[in-house]
């Protein structure tokens, strides 16, 4: 469906709102999902995005948003300058992904403290992305919904223990999408909500054993 | 939902509401979004707006590629003003705001950062000139919104999709219906004025001299401005297109899917592939994408790989 506000707009910094929007808001989906700016990045790019990125401030969008800032953040200007400041260094490569792969992708391997994640994500025009691929599971993330992820014990019941225990503080679940490494090991889950899931149930599912990591994306539009 | 003007048009005296009114509405209802806010996000969209032209108008040096920049002031300055001020002021308004794109600054994809520079230029040029209020913008807005809507979902409002005529094609069709319903034109000439605007840029392609949005998307947002405002004059003096406005589109969504992907913002074909378009591409470093070019652009499915959107 078509809304009012994909017509107006996105507000974003130009030129491109694949180009550099969408890869401003990978860059963004990458660290919330990381939980915060990374001290290092290796980002990979593909096809059209490393063949003409560099007209298009690709790169430097991608930094602005590894540092946290939004497709209509005046900051992306200057964000290689400010990410040298903050002490991300963020090197790019050019990668293959194959013909199949979407041509604006972006492999990342970001760290922060003595935490390493690799995110595949592209971006797939009027700045929306999808992150495809979170430390080798298989997701579907747009950030256009308040979106919690979670690397669980891949044991019945849950997935329901999580959204119960969501549903309780009265927040609608929009999708959960549930993706496992093998029967009885792990399992990351995506689970969107109407609105933010409140800290207090975040700390308190941080703290389950059988939850091994959890983080949440907040809403990416407006 | 809607999908055609037809529709819009009759959900609309149904309801006994006007074609802005309608377009709030279904939003309300649709996203659940109170009403305050979709009229203020608009008024900070407008905002956007003009700050993206003052911002282009001001700033005289080159752009980062050097293929634009400056040149809007240039025009607003020193242009003859052939068809008076207006004409002139509403050009350079629309090369200003692809200028601030061009130069990493903030701008309203209005539908799309290549096409960010009709509507801002047809409506905010005509505003004091026609005594419209920030209100009456809005309003005005909402239109041009419901507009976009209907050609995004019959259609497309993507370059990459339809070719150019499908990105400034689609801006300037709502900045005709936005304005000739300010005008005061009933149903009947809001889709007259989108038929004439869309029928006027039929099969125009989307070819980004080295993938930049700059050349000839620029001066492509100043025609379409001019096309916008042409359809509107003629619509709201009661000229008529025998053709309906959504077959119109219908034939807009035609042609966007059978042009050859070269023409369709991957910088393969057209302009962009030019002795000249070469050259600029590879000046700015675009190795890989003057190889293509050089190749005469592959037409399979591989060479939708590159380009912007």
């Amino acid at each position: 469906m078509t809304t009012l506000f994909d017509i107006l707009g996105p507000r974003m910094v130009g030129p491109s709102s694949s180009h550099t929007a969408g890869a401003c808001r990978l860059g963004y989906v990458v660290q919330a999902i990381l939980g915060g700016r990374p001290d290092r990045a290796v980002v990979g790019l593909h096809g059209s995005f490393a063949m003409t990125g560099e007209g298009h401030g690709t790169r430097r969008a991608i930094t602005g948003g590894l540092l946290g800032h939004r497709p209509d953040d005046a900051r992306l200007r200057e964000a290689e300058a400010e990410a040298a400041e903050q002490g991300l260094t963020v090197e790019f490569r050019t990668v293959d992904l194959g013909d199949d792969a979407h041509p604006n992708s972006a492999v990342f391997e970001v760290t922060r403290g003595d935490e390493t994640i690799r995110v595949t994500g592209c971006s797939i025009g009027g700045g929306q992305i999808q992150v495809l691929e979170i430390d080798g599971f298989e997701v579907d993330l747009s950030g256009s919904l308040p979106t919690l992820v979670v690397v669980a014990d891949d044991v019945p019941g849950t997935v329901a223990r999580i959204t119960g225990r969501i549903a309780e503080r009265g927040l609608n679940v929009a999708t959960v999408r549930v993706d496992r490494t093998g029967r009885g090991e792990r399992a990351l889950m995506t689970i969107e909500t109407d609105e933010d899931v409140p800290a207090d149930v975040l700390e308190e599912l941080a703290g389950q054993p059988w939850v091994h990591w959890i983080r949440n994306v907040h809403q990416l539009n407006a | 939902m809607i999908r055609s003007f037809a529709e819009w048009f009759e959900q609309a005296e149904s309801l006994g509401v006007d074609l802005a009114e309608f377009v709030e509405r279904r939003e309300v209802k649709e996203t659940g979004v109170p009403r305050e806010a979709i009229r203020k996000r608009i008024e900070e969209t407008l905002a956007v707006m003009r700050q993206a032209v003052r911002q282009g108008l001001e700033e005289s040096g080159p752009s980062p590629s050097g293929l634009t920049g400056g040149r809007s002031g240039r025009l607003a300055e020193g242009g003859p003003r052939l068809l008076g001020e207006g004409f002139t002021a509403m050009l350079s308004h629309a090369i200003a705001t692809l200028e601030t794109n061009a130069r990493m600054g903030l701008i309203m994809a209005t539908p799309t950062a290549g096409a960010a520079g009709v509507v801002p230029a047809v409506l905010l040029t005509l505003a004091p000139a026609r005594g419209w209020s920030d209100e009456r913008l809005v309003d005005a807005m909402l239109v041009a919104g419901g507009t976009g809507i209907i050609i995004a979902e019959r259609a497309s409002i993507a370059g990459a999709g339809g070719g150019c005529q499908a990105e400034t094609g689609s801006a300037a069709a709502m900045a005709a219906a936005a304005i000739t319903w300010l005008e005061g034109g009933d149903d009947g000439q809001v889709a007259t004025a989108v038929a004439l605007t869309i029928q006027g840029m039929l099969g125009l392609i989307c070819d980004p001299v080295a993938g930049l949005v700059e050349i000839p998307c620029a001066y492509r947002n100043a025609s379409a401005a001019v096309n916008a405002v042409a359809a509107a004059e003629m619509a709201l003096a009661g000229l008529d297109f025998p053709i309906p406005v959504d077959q119109v589109v219908d034939v807009m969504g035609d042609v966007g899917e059978k042009l050859d992907v070269r023409f369709r913002e991957t910088a393969l074909g057209g302009l962009a592939a030019t002795p000249a378009g070469q050259e600029i591409a590879a000046r700015a470093g675009m190795t890989e994408l003057v190889q293509l070019q050089r190749k005469g652009g592959t037409r399979g499915e591989g060479s939708a790989r590159f380009g912007p959107s």
